[in-house]
């Protein structure tokens, strides 16, 4: 009945440091090296510097959806309103600057803002008035898409160019130093992983949301405020499609009234795979920067292969499926 | 009363751990009302999933109509004429009552669901039980008493010889018992055979013809109604000697303070005009049967569900609770008797469990401060005894004892002063009932102040200083354990105010 009533693992998964780190992830990082050399032997081309760059540029604005968006998951909830949303926020910034002449700094706090509304419009919606978060974000999720064609007048807005006087803001993304151009925004998203995994893991906001997702209502009995932090995990969601809408401008020229409607479903689909479960309780950070990178991976890799966007998302499609049996497995284990 | 229609001799049977039907009799006639009566636990309901088959027997015989059968599952028993109406109605809401009365077999037409048929069928059914029911009407749509009249028009369609009534009155009005008791008299009148489980001692007086009575799994004896008084079927009921020794005299030191006072609490059906006083030191014991409103009293007093009205006193002050966030502000503590569901978040550790409801003592700035969390997790898995490989341990990987004493570490970590313990050893084996049975006396001694549901006789006469009884939402007795017996407990649950 005392030690010996617990259950046990096999050998590997009760390796201390395999249970530190967690099998998911080393089985997603295994996939990761996997997929990164066969790729490089497969395609002279992928080896480049330039398209390792590539890879990057265009992983920052999932990535940080990503992460706002496992901290909603993790409560058992979705964001879906983050694709439409991180287009919207962009268009309303740039369209600050291109027709209101203001600064980019001012564009860029605007982007931020509108999103931390959005963010918590989600999260009374969710937590106050307890509507089914799909339901709620898929609904502003069709609000951010007409309300950045509205602002807009229908126009893609265009952030001004890098080298330009007001384009200083792509550097934050990418560092163009003449001869090499650095990855300066992979520094960043390491070290917002790091943060939000210190305040998923460590902090009270971290700890309740993990609490909630795992038993909302043994959490409220215990005398928490239930409301508070569930709301505050689709702030976190809102603020990061906020930094994303940020990276998306940065790395692309224009910006186009009524698109983003599927980037979201990258951006969970990342964290799934990181193994964030989608009935909530359990989820990683890490494990969604990893996810989304094996995302990337494939969008980018599949086509120096030369196998065209269709297949990349049939077998993006197929690699979801393995993580969600995965997830199905782990629960099944539980009970 | 005719002649005999099924008879259950010596059925026994046993669940690990648990003898639940120890050679248990039962014998029901063509054109009687046979009531089977007992305690929460005596095994009524087990016996019944004998009956219909939802259980296998491990010994006695079944005879039915002359042969002896034994089911597999309730599909066989209901083919050969035996159902079992629910107290929880399985319902599909959103289909039509006719929809309902005949899922499974719908009556086809070129391969489409014939729902003039079917409409038509419902409606002779109801003829037949002379009740006024719309079979095209949404099952959703009709009070709780209609739907129960779906069930038994159900039971009907199926050429039921014997139909069993598990507590159907528990969720109805008098209007709508009075018809249901008409119904049944129908049905004994067209000779079927009724056995009806049921706590409500007027009701068996009225509408039953024998009793047989249950305790603790064992077959205590059948009385004809008419020929026995409510005493008689309340002590045999509850005749049952007490291997543990209950308390004859309260612990409580004279002139304790009221830490928590009560006043004229509503909330819904379940709670109406509670009022009660818990003083510093007591246990204060809730009796009742299986939905006296003793958990509802308890989830109300503690904010988990909206009350209607009632005035809450902690420690003579007037206090207001809306959510348990402010139950817990008052130091009050709530275990839950569904551990899993409300009471511990069963994927996290033991640690994380302990201070859930503490967390910010633990904080190092915005940070939680592990080291900190984990020496006061230790410290109550030493205090209370708690077997776990470590304080890192998952929750669902301990048994069902040492996760209610995880539970009771998250509201002294809190430093509660008043815990509410709902049905504390339920699921708990008998050696880590006695453990938690030390650790409330314990606490009671420090200074602590408990409110004790429990739907078990023993242990409510062993734990209790005091004890409040409640029937159907409304308290019905106070006794002092000096003068509580099983009988006056039993008469206070079983009266219908």
């Amino acid at each position: 009945m005392m030690a010996n009533n617990v259950k046990k693992g096999n050998a590997f998964t009760e390796n201390p440091i395999v249970r530190a780190i967690g099998t998911q992830k080393i089985v997603v990082v295994a996939v990761l090296i996997i997929l990164f050399g066969f790729f490089c032997i497969a395609s002279p081309a992928f080896r480049q510097y330039s398209t390792i760059l590539s890879i990057m540029d265009y992983s920052y604005y999932t990535t940080l959806m990503a992460i706002g968006v496992t901290f909603c998951l993790i409560t058992g909830g979705v964001d879906l309103s983050i694709g439409t949303g991180i287009i919207c926020y962009g268009l309303l910034g740039g369209f600050l600057i291109n027709h209101k002449g203001m600064p980019v700094a001012v564009g860029l706090l605007v982007t931020l803002l509108a999103a931390l509304v959005i963010g918590t419009l989600n999260g009374a919606l969710v937590a106050i008035l307890e509507l089914p978060p799909f339901i709620a974000t898929l609904c502003t999720m069709m609000i951010c898409r007409g309300l950045g064609s509205i602002a807009t007048g229908g126009l893609s807005q265009n952030w001004p160019p890098a080298g330009s006087e007001q384009g200083w803001f792509r550097s934050i993304f990418k560092l163009d130093l003449g001869t090499i151009k650095l990855p300066l925004g992979f520094v960043w998203v390491l070290l917002l992983v790091i943060l939000m995994s210190v305040v998923l893991n460590k902090t009270k906001v971290g700890r309740y949301i993990i609490a909630i997702g795992s038993n909302k209502e043994a959490t409220r009995l215990s005398g928490v405020n239930v409301i508070k932090y569930q709301m505050s995990a689709y702030i976190i969601s809102g603020f990061f499609a906020g930094l994303g809408a940020i990276a998306y401008a940065a790395t692309f020229q224009a910006i186009a009234p009524g698109t983003g409607a599927g980037l979201e479903l990258d951006a969970i689909g990342g964290a799934i795979i990181g193994g964030t479960s989608m009935n909530g309780g359990s989820g990683s950070v890490a494990g969604t920067l990893l996810g989304v990178f094996i995302m990337s991976m494939l969008k980018t890799g599949l086509p120096f292969i030369g196998l065209q966007a269709n297949w990349q998302q049939i077998i993006t499609g197929l690699v979801l499926i393995v993580a969600v049996y995965i997830d199905v497995l782990k629960n099944k284990k539980m009970q | 009363m005719g002649e005999v229609i099924l008879t259950m001799k010596g059925i026994d049977k046993s669940f690990p751990g648990v003898h639940a039907l120890d050679h248990v009799d039962l014998e029901v006639r063509k054109g009687e009302v046979h009531a089977l009566m007992g305690e929460n636990g005596a095994g009524k309901s087990t016996l019944m999933k004998v009956l219909t088959g939802i259980y296998s027997k491990d010994e006695g015989t079944i005879t039915y109509e002359g042969r002896e059968i034994e089911f597999t599952n309730p599909r066989e028993a209901q083919d050969a004429g035996i159902v079992i109406v629910h107290q929880e109605l399985n319902m599909m809401g959103h289909l039509t009552v006719a929809q309902n009365i005949f899922i499974g077999r719908e009556p086809m037409k070129g391969g489409l669901i014939d729902d003039g048929k079917m409409n038509e069928e419902a409606r002779k059914l109801f003829g037949m039980l002379n009740i006024e029911i719309d079979p095209t009407e949404k099952m959703s749509r009709l009070t709780v008493g209609k739907q129960q009249m779906c069930e038994i028009a159900k039971a009907i369609s199926h050429d039921a010889k014997v139909i069993v009534f598990d507590e159907p009155s528990a969720a109805l009005t008098e209007a709508e018992i009075e018809e249901l008791f008409k119904i049944i008299r129908d049905l004994r009148a067209k000779e079927m055979g009724i056995v009806y489980i049921s706590h409500r001692m007027d009701e068996i007086k009225v509408i039953t013809d024998r009793v047989t009575v249950m305790r603790d799994g064992g077959y205590v004896g059948t009385l004809v109604t008419a020929e026995s008084t409510k005493d008689d079927i309340i002590n045999m009921m509850v005749g049952r000697v007490i291997y543990e020794d209950p308390k004859t005299q309260s612990t409580v030191k004279p002139g304790a303070p009221v830490v928590l006072k009560v006043e004229h609490l509503n909330a819904g059906k379940m709670v109406q005009d509670v009022s009660f006083e818990l003083h510093k030191g007591e246990i204060l014991g809730f009796s009742g049967l299986m939905g006296a409103g003793r958990t509802e009293t308890a989830r109300a007093l503690f904010g988990a569900d909206p009350k209607e009205s009632g005035e809450i006193y902690v420690n003579g002050e007037k206090v207001e609770i809306k959510t348990p966030m402010d139950a817990v502000k008052c130091g009050i503590g709530y275990l839950s008797e569904d551990r899993k569901r409300f009471g511990i978040v069963t994927a996290k550790t033991v640690a994380e469990n302990t201070t859930m409801a503490c967390l910010e003592e633990y904080m190092k700035g915005i940070f939680i401060d592990s080291r900190r969390e984990n020496e006061v997790a230790q410290k109550y898995v030493d205090d209370l005894k708690t077997k776990t490989p470590g304080v890192d341990q998952l929750v669902v990987n301990l048994s069902g004892g040492n996760q209610q004493k995880v539970v009771i570490a998250k509201w002294l970590a809190k430093n509660c002063d008043i815990l509410i313990f709902d049905e504390p050893t339920r699921g708990i084996d008998v050696g880590a009932k006695s453990e938690i049975y030390h650790l409330m006396n314990e606490l009671v001694a420090e200074g602590k102040s408990i409110i004790m549901i429990s739907s078990e006789m023993t242990e409510i006469l062993r734990m209790s200083d005091r004890i409040v009884v409640m029937c159907e939402g409304k308290k019905t007795g106070e006794i002092d354990i000096a003068e509580a017996t099983q009988e006056n407990i039993m008469h206070a649950a079983t009266l219908r105010k």
